[in-house]
């Protein structure tokens, strides 16, 4: 393994193509660390912004007045500011402002750090979109569907759980899609609040040995992967769900 | 074919730039200041207390001080440009001023660029500012703890490779200096220059610069490439400055601790 690390030293030396990544083992690390937290960052902020679309859904045709004003609230604030504007905040503003915890030597820290914040802040972004994108798939569930559940008993929980959304998802899921590959390119704006991902390590490392063009030719092949596996594994899931005769 | 147009073309290009640069070599940069009546010099306008902006909004410090040395012994007046490290040179290199006195870390790279001037005037290095309860003692001591930093500066790595530190980098000063103030860092690891002045100001009461500097790397001052004679005039004005005391005068008037660099210079031309 080392002898191929090696060999992009040797590039370097006869070609100048610097990938410091690959041959430097602290570089190496750095990158993988950041590779590695893209990816948790994308996976809890997917895992998260699809169950606030979900439930935000359902919240939206509640019958409290209020309820559906608060959800209405959530998706204008969140829809409408920049999901940058919205990191600051949520680090600088509202970081402040929460109670601290020790931090082992003699300080205090405060009690979310910036992975917690960006995984909140993009959770609560792509989210405003996912109810939407929901709602919209429940209204293009034909009205007569509901009045036969209702007819026969169900609940309104029921309702939504079993009928409306099995049906809804398999009307939204490229809509979804196109939201949830968004919001992996967003990840990249943790790096405003100093969140160790990829964007963040890539530019450490182009400022340590002014490899900017290779750096950036990296990383757009590094997303292009990581969206291209989402694609393939959300484009999979569509065909499983596909119900022929239903939907387009 | 098209081989005979191109090297006419070259030659001729060729022809214009000697040319143009004998002119260049020929007006001489101090007789013009003299014709003009004014020294335009390009300061930092961010970067207390080397030149920043008071509440007025005019641009006062140490560097400006020393620019204003230099306008009275030519007797002219003297207007601040103010400039950022990204543009420095250019505004040198463009003629937009005729003098740049702007914190820059001199470098060889940079010397091909503008004319620095020998010898160099000021110097800084890295260090940390810190609370005093931490009580940090030696860089070893931040292993494993998370420091602020400024996303792209070059003792990142350092203190993150040597030191084992966590870096914490930020795009600019404002956000780093709220993150140590908030606690998501125990330190903040930037040029001992800055900190000093921040040690000093009340809204920092508690903090310290702890620990030894390193890397420490002298500032140049600049004029433009090819002024000889203002080159030397330059030289002989910083030799003046370290021999009569006038930048061990000015950091004590600015409230910076006197620096090793400043005190040695003065021994050797005193």
């Amino acid at each position: 393994m080392e002898s191929f690390f090696d060999w992009f030293r040797i590039l370097y030396d006869n070609t100048g193509i610097n990938l410091p990544f690959l041959y430097d083992s602290y570089d190496r690390a750095r990158m993988w660390n950041g590779f590695l937290m893209t990816i948790k960052l994308s996976v809890v902020a997917l895992f998260f912004s699809v169950i606030i679309g979900i439930i935000g859904a359902w919240l939206q045709n509640s019958p409290l007045k209020w309820t559906r004003r608060i959800v209405n609230g959530y998706i204008q604030i969140f829809r409408n500011t920049p999901p940058l504007v919205q990191l600051y905040f949520f680090y600088f503003a509202i970081g402040a402002l929460l109670p601290k915890v020790s931090n082992g030597y003699g300080g205090e820290v405060p009690i979310l750090g910036g992975f917690a914040w960006a995984a909140i802040s993009l959770s609560f972004f792509a989210g405003a979109f996912n109810v939407e994108i929901f709602r919209s798939g429940m209204e293009a569930v034909p009205k007569s569907m509901t009045e036969a559940a209702e007819a026969l008993g169900f609940s309104r929980l029921q309702i939504y759980k079993d009928i409306t959304l099995p049906l809804a998802f398999r009307v939204v899921l490229p809509a979804l899609n196109n939201n949830l590959v968004n919001l992996v390119k967003t990840t990249t704006l943790a790096y405003a609040i100093a969140v160790p991902e990829m964007l963040y390590e890539s530019n450490q490392i182009w400022s340590d040995n002014v490899n900017v063009t290779e750096m950036m030719i990296f990383l757009l092949l590094a997303y292009f992967f990581l969206v291209g596996v989402l694609v393939w594994g959300m484009n999979r899931w569509e065909r499983s769900l596909k119900i022929p005769g239903f939907g387009t | 074919m098209i081989k005979p147009i191109l090297s006419k073309l070259v030659s001729a290009s060729v022809l214009c730039a000697i040319a143009m640069s004998s002119q260049v070599a020929q007006a001489d940069a101090i007789d013009d200041i003299k014709k003009s009546g004014v020294l335009k010099v390009a300061v930092k306008a961010d970067y207390k207390p080397y030149g920043f902006r008071d509440p007025s909004g005019a641009i006062i410090g140490i560097e400006p001080e020393l620019a204003k040395d230099v306008a009275d012994r030519l007797g002219v007046k003297v207007e601040y440009v103010p400039v950022v490290s990204s543009n420095r040179m250019q505004f040198l290199e463009q003629g937009k001023v005729d003098l740049m006195i702007a914190t820059m870390t001199d470098k060889p790279d940079r010397r091909k660029v503008v004319s620095i001037v020998d010898p160099n005037y000021y110097s800084s290095g890295t260090n940390i500012l810190a609370p005093a309860k931490y009580g940090f003692k030696k860089w070893e001591d931040l292993k494993g703890k998370p420091v602020c930093g400024i996303q792209g500066a070059f003792y990142n790595k350092k203190t993150g490779k040597e030191y084992g530190a966590q870096i914490v980098a930020f795009k600019g000063t404002a956000e780093a200096y709220a993150a140590l103030k908030g606690g998501n860092c125990v330190a903040f690891v930037y040029d001992d220059s800055a900190i000093v002045a921040k040690t000093k100001d009340p809204a920092w009461e508690g903090y310290e610069m702890p620990l030894k500097t390193i890397d420490d790397a002298p500032w140049g001052l600049a004029v433009k490439l090819g002024e000889t004679k203002f080159h030397e005039l330059m030289s002989d004005q910083i030799k003046s400055w370290h021999k009569s005391g006038r930048i061990l005068e000015l950091e004590k008037k600015w409230g910076v601790d006197n620096t090793p660099f400043a005190l040695k210079m003065h021994e050797e031309y005193k």
